[in-house]
């Protein structure tokens, strides 16, 4: 008997602004606890909301990159619940006109194969705070700083058929709001968060199964984890006859298995109602156009257009324009070098080894474009070969950007002085005597023999195409 | 001078005949003596009151701040004041000191005024006698017996008594309006985003709105200039420009279009009520208005629609008094759902939880459809209501209540308490201004009659309202007990 | 209305009732709901639903760090605090 898996995600993004959704204090994180907590966010008597317009550009511009329908008229509502990390009371969030309607994002799998992912809706809210539970003995600790960050809600549609899948559309989300600048992405700070709901049906069959809804699961390697127990945990109930309860379940990934959260299961009733506190949203197109005008170029295009104006594989343009920076780190290099191609190898091989390493972004790198730049101009002007370009480079990934001060430093500039060559050449053909007999003999694989004692005398710096051309006129 | 306006004692400060501090001084001096008897202040801060005063002699030499500088005011319990109890009437609130101050407050000291204390109220304005306060009831200085209205029944006590020429109040539902007629003073809500919200404690955020009861119309228009404006603190308030009120006051009415509708003049309502509008009503005639009969169709849905909507924004609003950040805890909780229930059980009067369960019922599961829904459908009919009217008139006039004040207890049920705001609740739910104005007096208490304007005719209703003071006495009627408090040794005159 | 119905209603809204408020709130609330229920006698099919009573739109504000740090101040206000935390119950996930 053969199973399908139906996923859909919940994907709770913090926005990069600078300040709360609807209150001026700093949404910074690791700060002290509630120093970043003001008197609305504490919900305070008295208190009002006035929302931070960036996190609205942030959302419709997110919405332009999924080619979502943009909420012109958007409406926030109050969704109540009792949760000491909720001053308020309730949240303020978007219930029946999000600023973000349908929309879609393409996910490409591990076949190379695309697949488009519906998005339902995407709307803004506020985040909680947080509790802490093991900082004292009888009691749980409330700090509010992160209380009032803004948070993009996006819901998929119910059309991830495989754990694989879920990671992927995942992955394509995080690059995707990189790309925006509209959050830093982090999964480990929680700036990115993933609830998944997940059920499973025998293949074939229309109707869907009864879904449990996973949450917050806080990295891509988890989600793949906790999709796949999950159903794992349900086909198995299934096909000993049971049936499955809809419930929201937690990710142990210690223990590498999903458990029921009883504390969520109280009927909860969450009344939502427009907040009469906010009058709604109303944008006009105009105001969209802006927004879309400063959309910067998103990865598919990109990729289209490495390939056409700088004749990169597929392969090469996909993992090059994955990430925002990374795209804009080669395109430097590429212009400045004029070799796109050399660029692209010495960024994918050399450069991604060493931020692996590192454990470091690219816009950390301690190669700049400038340096990289300059180490294949080098190369592309004969003064490096590409074996002693790898030992500048080494020198580079400790921060040295002085690509020619390494290279007199090292003494590492390629021979292209014919005469000195020559001589080199002369020296190794009179102390091998034998192999040039074998040579004239005509046992021609001896001319590597020659090559390789020319580079060992030159201590590798003589120009390999040069010592080439000199021999063979010498060899005759 | 304790019975002179706001208008009368700005005169009095500018040419000298007293000081600030003279005036504090007596206005404190007649709190200490009178208020025990009426119970209208929660809180006497005598102190910044004379700070204040002291403050306002000092650089009266050099020009003075607006109209308001160096008078005394007092302001509803529900307006935060920095530094001050801020209890909002409730026991939830009763040790919360407000670390920031309500715009309304701040506007109304930048403009000079000083602030003698915080008045007494329905707990978080949930009434309409001052009864459901954690301090006690407020006594109607006409008759001690009786209520002041509600909710700002403090606000009106004080005045009426001439305990303070003005002060702040607040209107949700009547609270402003119904008060002012009970105890013969005139009590202005303007449209809804004219004064900011902010720092004002919510009941239902989008029915409150901040106003004034004063003795008369020109010191309604000196307290409003003051307060009114937009804040960048207060999303919803609006960002129209103020008009100088008191520049208008006098303009002619001739030709003004006044509707009289014909639902606030039914069989039901008490003849002499009517008798008492209708007097009014042909003393503007004499000033060159036209009455207009008028019909609001909706109206006799506004009191159900409104204990849908009010109640519902209310259970949200006060969904944060949980015990964890301010206000009361109950004694050592044994869970965190001990916690909730006990303190708000405790921090919460009857009233007060029987709204919050009204409005959470009403946006239940299955429920939210058939009455949150439906309210707010039936809300929009009650605006059209008006909206068409203003086509055909220019103003609309009716009776504030359909009684005058009843004695304290009077009204033990609640639904009975409910329908004492049938006048006056549909112009908070359409958001317009509304003004009631002393009209008459029945049986030695005094009637209101109500002025209802579209969006922003603030102007245009003080301008009726003090046309009409300047040819009728009702407005100077003042109560035995204010003319002792007046005339009482000590007092200064 | 019924008990019941009031027990699930004190419960969303975090109130504890005595056994007298229960009664008292089945009759007042169960009178009061008659009071509204006037609203049904009024057909409003396809009549938008007004939430505020004003019909202009939103006003934003500027994305700019205005406050600074209050804990101090704030915190004093709490019933229970400490280590710079708001208290309550221990909660048990």
């Amino acid at each position: 008997m053969s199973w399908e898996i139906v996923i859909g995600l919940e994907v709770h993004v913090q926005l990069a602004t600078k300040s709360k959704l609807f209150s001026g204090s700093s949404t910074s994180f690791g700060a002290k606890p509630n120093t970043h907590a003001n008197i609305f966010d504490l919900a305070l008597p008295g208190t009002l909301p006035v929302m931070n317009v960036e996190a609205l550009r942030m959302a419709v511009s997110f919405g332009l990159a999924i080619d979502a329908e943009i909420g012109m008229k958007s409406v926030f509502d109050r969704k109540n619940y009792f949760y000491p990390d909720l001053p308020k009371g309730y949240q303020t969030s978007q219930l029946a006109y999000p600023i973000v309607g349908k929309g879609s994002l393409t996910i490409t799998l591990e076949d190379g194969s695309t697949k488009t992912i519906g998005v339902t809706r995407a709307h803004l809210e506020e985040d909680a705070g947080k509790s802490i539970h093991d900082a004292f003995p009888a009691h749980t600790g409330i700090d509010l700083n992160r209380a009032g960050t803004p948070l993009l809600e996006i819901v998929s549609e119910p059309e991830l058929r495989s754990a694989k899948e879920a990671v992927a559309y995942l992955k394509k989300l995080h690059s995707l709001i990189l790309y925006l600048r509209i959050s830093d992405g982090n999964m480990s700070q929680g700036s990115m968060r993933c609830d998944a709901n997940v059920s499973v049906r025998k293949v074939g069959s229309v109707e869907f199964g009864t879904r449990t809804e996973i949450k917050n699961i806080n990295s891509f390697r988890f989600v793949e984890k906790a999709i796949n127990i999950e159903a794992e945990r349900q086909i198995d109930i299934l096909e000993d006859g049971g049936k499955i309860t809809q419930e929201t379940r937690l990710y142990d990934a210690n223990k590498n298995e999903t458990r029921s959260m009883r504390s969520k299961e109280i009927a909860n009733d969450y009344r939502y109602f427009p907040e009469p506190d906010l009058l709604p949203i109303m944008i006009d197109e105009a105001y969209v156009q802006t927004i879309r005008n400063t959309l910067p170029e998103l990865p598919e295009a990109k990729s289209a257009r490495f390939q056409s104006q700088y004749g990169l594989s597929t392969y090469d343009s996909n993992v090059l324009s994955a990430d925002r920076d990374t795209a804009e780190f080669f395109e430097l290099v590429a212009q400045g070098c004029s070799n796109p191609k050399l660029a692209a190898n010495w960024i994918m091989v050399d450069l991604q080894a060493v931020l692996n390493k590192q454990e470091i972004s690219i816009s950390e790198s301690p190669v700049t474009t400038e340096s990289l730049t300059l180490l294949i101009q080098r190369i592309l002007d004969n003064t490096l070969s590409s074996k002693t370009a790898k030992t500048v480079f080494e020198a580079m990934q400790e921060g040295n950007t002085d690509v020619d001060g390494i290279i007199e430093a090292k003494g590492l500039k390629q021979m292209t002085d014919t005469g000195a060559i020559e001589a080199i050449i002369l020296q190794v053909l009179e102390s091998s005597p034998t192999q040039v007999a074998q040579y004239l003999a005509g046992e021609k694989k001896v001319f590597g023999f020659f090559i390789g004692q020319v580079m060992k005398e030159s201590k590798g710096k003589a120009n390999p195409a040069q010592v080439n051309a000199i021999l063979k006129e010498k060899l005759g | 001078m304790l019975n002179q306006g706001i208008a009368e004692l700005e005169a009095m400060l500018d040419n000298r005949s007293c000081s600030s501090v003279e005036l504090t001084q007596a206005y404190l001096k007649a709190i200490e003596i009178h208020n025990p008897r009426l119970n209208a202040f929660i809180t006497v801060t005598t102190e910044t009151a004379l700070a204040q005063a002291r403050a306002a002699d000092e650089r009266r030499s050099s020009g003075k701040l607006s109209a308001l500088d160096g008078i005394p005011i007092a302001h509803k319990d529900i307006f935060c004041t920095q530094g001050l109890k801020t209890s909002c009437g409730s026991r939830m609130l009763d040790n919360f000191i407000a670390p920031y101050d309500a715009t309304v407050v701040e506007k109304l000291a930048a403009a000079g005024a000083v602030m003698l204390g915080k008045t007494n109220m329905d707990e978080f304005a949930m009434g309409s006698s001052n009864e459901t306060s954690y301090y006690g009831p407020v006594h109607n200085p006409w008759d001690l017996e009786r209520v002041p209205g509600g909710s700002s029944g403090g606000s009106a006590a004080v005045v009426a008594a001439c305990l303070a020429p003005g002060a702040t109040a607040t209107d949700t539902g009547g609270s402003i309006r119904q008060p002012a007629a009970f105890c013969n003073l005139s009590g202005l809500k303007p449209t809804y985003g004219r004064v900011s919200r902010w720092g004002m404690i919510a009941f239902a955020s989008s029915l409150d709105q901040a106003g004034t009861m004063t003795r008369n119309a020109e010191d309604s228009a000196l307290m409003l200039q003051a307060m009114a404006g937009f804040d960048p603190k207060d999303s919803t308030s609006a960002d129209i420009a103020v008009p100088d009120y008191r520049s208008s006051l006098a303009n002619s009415i001739e030709g003004l279009r006044i509707g009289i509708p014909k639902e606030h003049f039914s069989s039901e309502l008490n003849p002499a009520v009517a008798e008492v509008v209708h007097c009014a009503l042909s003393e503007l005639e004499k000033l060159g208005a036209k009455l207009i009969e008028i019909s609001l169709p909706t109206s006799h849905l506004s009191v159900p629609a409104y204990y849908v909507v009010a109640p519902a924004e209310a259970s949200a609003n006060l969904s944060r008094y949980d015990g964890v950040r301010y206000g009361h805890r109950c004694q050592s909780p044994q869970d965190l759902e001990d916690l909730y229930k006990r303190s708000r059980a405790e921090g919460f009067g009857a009233e007060v939880k029987r709204r919050i369960m009204i409005g959470t019922y009403a946006l239940s599961a299955g429920y939210y459809d058939a009455y949150y829904v439906k309210a707010q459908q039936v809300r929009r009919l009650i605006r059209q209501d008006f909206e068409r009217a203003f086509e055909q008139v220019d103003l609309i006039i009716g009776p504030t209540s359909p009684h005058a004040a009843f004695k304290l207890g009077a009204k033990k049920d609640p639904v009975t308490m409910y329908l004492e705001d049938v006048f006056t609740i549909a112009v908070n739910l359409a958001g317009l201004p509304g003004m009631s104005v002393p009209a008459g007096m029945l049986a030695g208490l005094p009637l209101g009659m109500q002025l209802i304007g579209p969006d922003f005719s603030e102007a245009l209703l003080l301008n009726v309202a003090h046309l009409y003071q300047q040819i009728t006495d009702w407005h100077k009627y003042q109560s035995t007990f204010a003319q002792t408090v007046c005339t009482e040794k000590g007092a200064m005159s | 209305m019924d008990k019941s119905i009031i027990e699930n209603i004190a419960q969303l809204a975090r109130l504890q009732l005595t056994e007298n408020e229960r009664e008292e709130a089945t009759t007042s609330i169960g009178n009061i709901l008659s009071l509204i229920d006037q609203l049904q006698s009024i057909d409003t099919t396809g009549i938008e639903p007004l939430a505020h009573a004003t019909s202009s739109s939103q006003r934003l504000r500027e994305d700019l760090v205005t406050e600074t740090d209050q804990s101090e101040t704030l915190l004093a206000l709490a019933p229970m605090a400490e280590e710079g935390m708001f208290l309550v119950p221990k909660v048990i996930d």
